[in-house]
């Protein structure tokens, strides 16, 4: 299973603790963890579930490419970093 | 008089309570260093509702019963957006169905409890029935074809801003767009109408300054005692309207100027209204450095200029849609500025009591009934 790991700065909002999750693609993955948590999904995802324009993935240190679909894949052993964007601010 | 205000700011909510010698002052402070758009405590259940926009993780509510906990409520949010469909605005730019601004939040009537009605960037009206536990688009005015003529109006999409509900007939609704015009549903939201004369948009080409779509409201207020008075502070002038938002007359030779954003109407006598001026368009800066609130109490026949406990050099305050208030009274009056400056008036704008000039940027002032 994929690894997630979350920005720190969410855990004030809401807790997300790094998870394991199945999954191919980091949507799939990113799926089976906000099932679990559903509250942490819209810090992420907007309203059409692409990842919010200030937010950024990193998939074994590569930025996300498809930041609409999340259709980006990944492995067994892949580490998942959901962060902040710097253009945020 | 009231004896609470509610003040949402850049960065954080806070509540002011006035003493038995009339002094106002800060007892609690909430959300600090989160960026509060809009606040609302809803005088049918006293809940309290504070729209958070978290800017890298988006736009959030919460709420609280009474001075209970604050709880993270649903937001907002859009529905999927069809496949292959690409949404504009009048000038071609793409629109995504995204929640950007939790920009207008109030009450529905007095006999639906529990109803809310919410406005949003990028030009949403959202309706919960059961106190933002969950939020519905409401698509009749969302499809209209006439949203395609909408556009963003100091903000890169077109927003909804002013909800008016008729204290005569909860079902009779008026919403304020900028840039999108004033539209009514009197069915509850079912049908929408955009259709009034007297309105003028100066920054639009001669085929297009009357067209009722083209507006750019900046706010919308209704008299509660007699709610066939409205007031709009539009975008190049101040105009009023004495049968519902049907004809509107433009106010003529406001000094020291017609432009600003906010408006706030005497609760019973509605010929009585404030608004705050500044200089258009884009300097947006108090003329002369003296800031001032001018008030109508002949229906926008004639302006006073109210300046006693006003700063009168070099200020730079400017006053949003949300940030003037007259309480239930129709006495006390508050103000509040995007450089942190906080007014208050215990006597219809006649005389002004700083309560602060060092808070955030205030979007947001509220009297607790």
């Amino acid at each position: 299973m994929a690894r997630v790991v979350f920005t720190p700065n969410l855990q004030r909002h809401v807790a997300c603790p790094a998870t394991d999750a199945p999954g191919r693609t980091v949507r799939e993955v990113l799926d089976a963890v906000f099932a679990g948590n559903p509250q942490a999904r819209g810090y992420v995802l907007d309203d059409q579930a692409a990842l919010r324009r200030h937010m950024a993935i990193f998939v074994d240190g590569a930025p996300l490419r498809d930041r609409a679909r999340l259709s980006d894949t990944v492995t067994d052993d892949s580490q998942i970093y959901v962060m902040q964007a710097l253009s945020g601010g | 008089m009231s004896n609470r205000l509610l003040v949402a700011t850049r960065k954080g909510l806070f509540t002011l309570d006035r003493d038995n010698s009339n002094l106002w002052s800060i007892s609690k402070t909430d959300f600090a260093g989160d960026n509060v758009s809009m606040v609302l405590t809803d005088a049918r259940d006293n809940r309290t509702y504070a729209a958070l926009d978290h800017g890298h993780f988006g736009v959030k509510l919460h709420r609280r019963q009474g001075t209970g906990a604050w709880e993270e409520c649903a937001a907002p949010a859009y529905p999927p957006q069809p496949e292959g469909q690409t949404d504009t605005d009048a000038m071609g730019r793409t629109i995504a169905w995204n929640t950007v601004k939790l920009w207008a939040l109030e009450p529905g009537g007095a006999d639906q409890p529990g109803l809310l009605w919410c406005g949003t960037l990028p030009g949403g009206l959202f309706r919960s029935r059961d106190n933002g536990t969950s939020w519905e688009l409401i698509r009749p005015l969302w499809d209209t074809p006439k949203r395609k003529e909408w556009m963003g109006g100091g903000y890169d999409v077109p927003g909804i801003h002013s909800i008016c509900v008729d204290p005569r007939d909860s079902r009779v609704v008026r919403a304020a767009v900028s840039v999108g015009g004033i539209w009514t549903t009197r069915d509850g939201g079912e049908t929408w109408s955009c259709n009034y004369e007297g309105m003028r948009a100066a920054y639009m080409p001669p085929e297009k300054m009357y067209d009722p779509n083209s507006q750019d409201a900046h706010r919308l207020v209704q008299c509660a005692g007699a709610p066939d008075a409205l007031w709009v502070q539009h975008h190049n002038g101040i105009f009023h309207s004495t049968d519902g938002g049907s004809r509107w007359r433009e106010c003529k030779d406001v000094k020291p100027s017609d432009f600003g954003f906010a408006v706030a109407v005497h609760p019973r006598n509605a010929k009585t209204a404030w608004f705050v001026p500044a200089i258009k368009d884009e300097h947006r800066i108090p003329v002369g450095g003296k800031f001032v609130v001018t008030r109508t109490r002949d229906g926008g026949e004639t302006f006073e200029t109210l300046s006693r406990g006003l700063p009168q050099q070099h200020a730079y305050d400017l006053v949003y849609r949300h940030c003037l208030e007259v309480d239930g009274t129709g006495e006390q009056l508050a103000v509040g500025s995007t450089t942190g400056s906080l007014w208050v008036s215990p006597d219809q704008g006649d005389s002004w009591t700083a309560i602060s000039y060092h808070l955030p940027p205030i979007h947001c002032v509220r009297f607790v009934a």
